[in-house]
């Protein structure tokens, strides 16, 4: 075998490798979505996504309400009345923060940055238990405006947006800065004419991520959405799943494709800055 | 361009201090919020570990028992040993299948874009409880991977309710979402020199060997990266075994995370459930700090330093 059979051959085997791997990455999420068309006695017999007798069955019944006082598109509806605000206030608030420690110096600026720098190291689980104690104390446990969830998002809470803007803010010249300045700008108009620009792309990551992880936190509602009809979607998925035990799955997977549709289409949509946002969050190699 | 009033006054130390640092006016927001949110908590949580604190009796005693009792209790050893399972079986496998995939994906290849998002699909939506209950339909002893199983004349196993089984499902969950490590890495992968490759061909140096001796070594810095995540996010794994297996079969994926939870938001006891996150948090920074002392033995950050 010569040189060029030789790279052939190890092309195809990647090829088969990629392709094998792929195949069991997204299986399951394709047979999921034909799941949802077939009857409950077919489900977990064919074990193809495709059926010769779809039924819209499982969706009919997604539809119904659980408790009398919500259904899947309330839970939804719950979840991105929080969501969207969350994320909104991250990028502002991250971006603040990212600005101040990105550009100016000031006393006591190292300490702070090696604080900033230690919460990305915090490990959550240390932290619900004080956290719920204290929005107990707030008085806002089982909030109608689901407020242990929001408002921390004001005060730049999840660092890591923070420390990927300031990565990213490092790349832009500070020049541009200084251009401005000499123009007459001051240092918040600098941040919205000048900055913010040029540092959109990695907004829009952060919108982005803090857009999926808030819509797929479970840890949060669970502990602070107590009211039936306030629940968001991932306490009514699970919800909807415990209620059957064994045998309407078509009905509780539609109910759980359902509730990731709204992720699927952003992720879809924004694919690019996903793959960049995790590269440009990370330390530079 | 605008006019400056030039001042003729000398400026008060005050105003003069102000115009040197009024950049800490950006960040007061995350200071507040810092101080509040988090060093509040963190601190009050420590506290709150030496204490019997019951969410609705409040506190009677104060001292060492709760330590006690995690350290003298055969559950929550037990438990703890779980944890140390379930990273210890889930980082490896993760960050070997994100580099396998990603080297391979780092060769010339036609639809680079696709497969990478095809592999990047899971890291995305795996956190959600959607995913969680697609897991139980998929390991569910009528579940999909018996029925392959059976289709191929093998007997299938109940994935879900054998203890030898149960925490590697778990652990397979986070396993499959290794799209964002595998991005990383893609990464830096990218940008390791072809002239060294190109110069080890010439010197007679096999795949392999280059592998070992030129990929791994430039690309630690975010071998180091990936490692010290994957391990923080999953010492804290909750949502994985209490929405697929509610801690069983016999207490085979109680995680720590799972114990504490119950102790502090269905027993309120909120004084044991704080000290029991101080021995996971007190793990997980043990392992970070090894992680990070060890650095100057293995992490190569070129000539940058």
């Amino acid at each position: 075998m010569n040189y060029t059979q030789k790279q052939k051959l190890g092309t195809v085997i990647k090829y088969i490798i990629l392709i094998a791997v792929g195949f069991i990455m997204v299986y399951p999420l394709i047979w999921m979505v034909g799941a949802t068309f077939k009857t409950n006695n077919e489900i977990f017999s064919n074990l193809t996504p495709f059926t010769a007798h779809p039924t819209l069955d499982g969706y009919k019944n997604a539809m119904n309400d659980y408790g009398g006082s919500i259904n899947i598109f309330k839970a939804m509806f719950n979840t991105y009345s929080y969501v969207l605000p969350k994320v909104i206030f991250t990028v502002i608030s991250a971006t603040l923060t990212a600005y101040g420690f990105g550009r100016f110096n000031f006393v006591g600026r190292n300490v702070l940055f090696a604080a900033l720098m230690a919460t990305l190291f915090l490990p959550q689980v240390v932290m619900n238990v004080p956290q719920f104690i204290l929005y107990n104390n707030f008085g806002w446990v089982d909030s109608e405006i689901y407020l242990p969830l929001i408002i921390p998002s004001l005060f730049a809470f999840d660092t890591y947006f923070v420390f990927m803007l300031i990565q990213f803010l490092r790349g832009i010249p500070r020049e541009l800065d200084e251009a401005a300045t000499i123009d007459g700008c001051n240092s918040i108009q600098t941040l919205i004419k000048v900055i913010c620009p040029m540092l959109k792309p990695a907004m829009v990551s952060c919108a982005l991520f803090q857009f999926m992880w808030s819509s797929n936190d479970y840890m949060g509602p669970l502990l602070y959405v107590k009211t039936p009809s306030n629940y968001p979607a991932a306490i009514f998925v699970r919800l909807s799943m415990d209620a059957d035990t064994g045998f309407d799955w078509n009905r509780v997977l539609a109910v759980s494709l359902i509730s990731i549709i709204p992720s699927l289409v952003v992720f879809f949509c924004a694919q690019k800055q996903f793959i960049e946002g995790i590269s440009a969050g990370s330390v530079k190699g | 361009m605008a006019a400056k009033t030039i001042d003729t006054n000398q400026p008060s130390k005050f105003s003069k201090f102000m115009r040197r640092n009024y950049g800490f006016l950006f960040i007061i927001v995350w200071l507040f919020g810092f101080l509040v949110f988090r060093m509040y908590p963190f601190l009050s949580s420590l506290y709150y570990s030496f204490t019997d604190f019951h969410l609705f009796k409040g506190i009677s005693e104060y001292g060492l028992m709760n330590y006690k009792e995690i350290f003298a209790s055969d559950k929550i050893m037990s438990s703890l040993g779980i944890t140390f399972s379930y990273a210890f079986i889930t980082v490896p496998l993760k960050l070997a299948f994100a580099l396998f995939i990603a080297y391979i994906l780092n060769y010339k290849i036609k639809g680079v874009s696709i497969f990478r998002t095809a592999y990047y699909i899971p890291s995305i939506l795996g956190g959600s409880v959607a995913i969680a209950v697609l897991w139980k339909a998929l390991f569910r002893d009528e579940g999909l991977i018996n029925a392959v199983i059976r289709a191929f004349g093998g007997e299938g196993i109940n994935w879900l309710a054998e203890p030898d089984y149960a925490l590697f499902i778990i652990s397979l969950l986070r396993v499959w979402q290794f799209g964002s490590a595998m991005v990383l890495f893609l990464a830096a992968l990218k940008g390791v020199s072809q002239d060294l490759y190109e110069a080890a061909t010439i010197d007679g140096a096999s795949k392999a060997t280059q592998f070992f001796k030129i990929t791994v070594p430039l690309i630690t810095p975010v071998v180091f990266y990936n490692l010290v995540t994957q391990l923080c996010q999953a010492f804290q794994e909750f949502n994985g075994p209490y929405i697929i297996t509610q801690g069983g079969p016999r207490g085979a994926t109680t995680l720590l995370s799972l114990l504490i939870y119950n102790r502090a938001f269905q027993d309120y006891e909120m004084g044991m459930a704080s000290a029991m996150a101080w021995v996971l948090f007190v793990i997980v920074m043990v392992l970070s700090l090894i992680a990070f002392v060890s650095q100057k033995y293995w992490v190569y950050y070129g000539d940058e330093k």
